[in-house]
């Protein structure tokens, strides 16, 4: 790799930590905005006196809010969060067990959109114009105007509950065989490859468009090569780029589109835990579950930058 | 140009005055009371309920208009507190040039690091949730979309030479930004108010739905799927009316703003054209 890559991908690196520290800050500040005290809004108007200063010692609401911030980012970082208000159970443990649940859903929904997405995107281009394009953007259309959970009732009313081919609430645990956590989990996979596949066949669709409109691809056209040679040699290696770009900026969406499709089918993942802990105002928990959202989505628009570089041919090769 | 409006455009504009009117005559049109209580648990769709009961055995109809008010109200309310606030931001940002743009714009990066859904979940964790804050919530989170546009949209129009022009015989910035510049960015701006209309329709809908937005006694679409959602498993499609309802806002907003989109792309000529 030539030395003025690795610069730029340091570079993109050094951005990525920097993003990290400054979302951490902004996401420990967001719960820290409000001009009463976070104390008493846990507790609600009608606590004594005597329990809101219990809790003001027991969250170290009594310390200044920067050595607050830095303990807690410090813990954060060797994977302690501290215990949760409403049940005093420890967070670490909670979230890991969730975090791989979410982790293992969203693979799924990534191993069927991706492909999915990308010969729906070759289709598009292929017919371009024509009907299949055509279809291809209506019902992308349809499912962007959509919000997950109108999709994931649509799909658990008919697919589960009128035909009863899958269970309609996705409970998973560590006695169940591959076999049956892959059956437990088909519906959310289903509706969270619905809400991604319109935008990652939009944007494969324009990145391979972009490509094959190129002069270099007329002149190679021109040059007399055979079709499968002008796609292998001159289109594919410029679409990778573009291509992985928009498959990470999807995994990014999955992530936090998994927060709605676990709530719909009742699924023991991070996003369940962040929404039930926001309800019960428990903000440690709350913390900690935004902030690992916050790290998987900026490490992943970290990772299609990063490939981005590395796969522009253009960088690749200066003059 | 002729001014014909394609039937997609026609038939979006027309569920868009539907759903509208809705929200504003919703009190005159509703057949009972938001609360009231008029029939049993779920009841199917007859005469007298055209949609059916919901959980509690409240008129879904009913129901779903005045759903309709709250949910079309913030939504408006909150682009036009987003909008509002990125276009400003982003001309004095664009006019101002300098440190106050590099400030604001990395600023505006950051915030649109973490996903807007996560970021507003951490905030509402804290604060008392009413349909003000949700509104100010919402709004200033979409700030940073329009500001986005409406910045690159601007810096093509800052060195224009008619801006150059009033610079030099010695105009104020706010004659540049509110004469100059914002007459001529506002129609690729306009587009955008369609889809930003729709994203926060889908973004209150999301957060009712997982019980963080509106609270009873008032409703929207969000929290009426919400509160009926239990009924799906046993084959009841109460939950389903405000999906379709959102669904259909959604895409006739869309095909409206396709076209307002078109429109403006044609009437810049070159490139798109």
């Amino acid at each position: 790799m030539p030395s003025h890559l690795i610069l730029l991908v340091i570079q993109r690196l050094a951005l990525g930590v920097l993003l990290l520290l400054a979302s951490s800050v902004l996401i420990f500040a967001g719960t820290q905005i409000l001009p009463g005290d976070v104390a008493q809004a846990v507790l609600g108007q009608s606590a004594t006196p005597e329990a809101i200063a219990n809790l003001r010692t027991e969250m170290g609401l009594n310390e200044p809010a920067v050595s607050r911030y830095l303990k807690w980012l410090f813990g954060a970082v060797q994977g302690d969060f501290g215990t949760a208000l409403t049940n005093g159970a420890d967070i670490g443990t909670s979230i890991s067990k969730r975090l791989g649940n979410t982790l293992f859903l969203a693979f799924w929904a990534a191993v069927i959109s991706v492909p999915l997405a990308i010969l729906l995107g070759l289709i598009a281009v292929r017919f371009r114009n024509r009907w299949p394009d055509r279809l291809i953007s209506a019902m992308s259309l349809a499912t962007i105007s959509v919000p997950e959970f109108v999709i994931g009732y649509v799909f658990m009313f008919f697919v589960a509950v009128k035909l009863r081919w899958v269970p309609s609430v996705s409970m998973i645990n560590d006695s169940m065989s591959l076999m049956q956590k892959l059956q437990s989990i088909a519906l959310p996979v289903i509706v969270l490859t619905f809400v991604v596949l319109a935008h990652m066949m939009r944007m494969t669709r324009a990145a391979i468009l972009n490509v094959m409109e190129s002069p270099y691809i007329e002149t190679a056209e021109l040059k007399g090569l055979s079709r499968f040679a002008v796609i292998t040699k001159h289109a594919l290696p410029n679409s990778v780029a573009p291509i992985v770009n928009v498959v990470m900026l999807n995994l990014a969406y999955l992530v936090v589109g998994v927060v709605v499709v676990e709530v719909i089918f009742v699924y023991p993942g991070m996003g369940q835990y962040l929404v039930d802990h926001v309800a019960k105002r428990d903000i440690p928990v709350v913390q900690a579950a935004g902030l690992i959202f916050a790290s998987v989505y900026i490490l992943l628009n970290m990772a299609a930058d990063i490939i981005g570089i590395v796969a522009n041919p253009r960088l690749r090769h200066p003059k | 140009m002729t001014m014909r409006i394609p039937v997609s455009a026609l038939i979006g504009l027309t569920m868009m005055v539907f759903f509208f009117s809705l929200a504003v005559f919703a009190p005159l049109i509703a057949p009972y009371g938001i609360g009231e209580v008029v029939g049993d648990v779920w009841e199917p769709m007859s005469a007298k309920h055209w949609l059916g009961t919901d959980n509690i055995g409240r008129d879904l109809l009913t129901r779903m208009i005045y759903g309709a008010r709250t949910t079309i109200f913030i939504a408006s309310a909150a682009t036009v507190l987003s909008f509002t606030l990125g276009t400003l931001l982003a001309l004095g940002a664009v006019v101002l040039g300098g440190w106050v743009d590099m400030a604001l714009s990395r600023f505006i990066d950051l915030i649109m690091s973490i996903p807007t859904l996560i970021f507003a979940l951490v905030v509402l964790s804290v604060v008392p949730t009413s349909i003000l804050i949700l509104i100010v919530l919402m709004g200033l989170l979409d700030t940073t979309r329009v500001y986005r546009l409406a910045r690159a949209v601007a810096v093509d129009i800052n060195v224009m030479d008619y801006v150059e022009a009033a610079r030099l015989r010695g105009e104020g910035t706010r004659w540049i930004v509110l004469r100059e510049i914002l007459p001529n960015a506002l129609s690729p701006l306009v587009a955008e108010l369609g889809l930003r209309f729709i994203f926060m329709v889908l973004f209150i809908s999301t957060l009712s739905f997982l019980g963080l937005g509106v609270l009873p006694p008032d409703t929207d679409w969000g929290a009426i799927v919400k509160e009926n959602k239990e009924g799906l498993v046993y084959g009841i499609p109460a939950a389903l009316a405000p999906a379709v309802a959102i669904a259909t806002l959604a895409i006739s907003v869309n095909l409206v703003a396709d076209w307002v989109l078109n429109r403006t792309t044609s009437l810049k000529g070159g490139r798109n054209a």
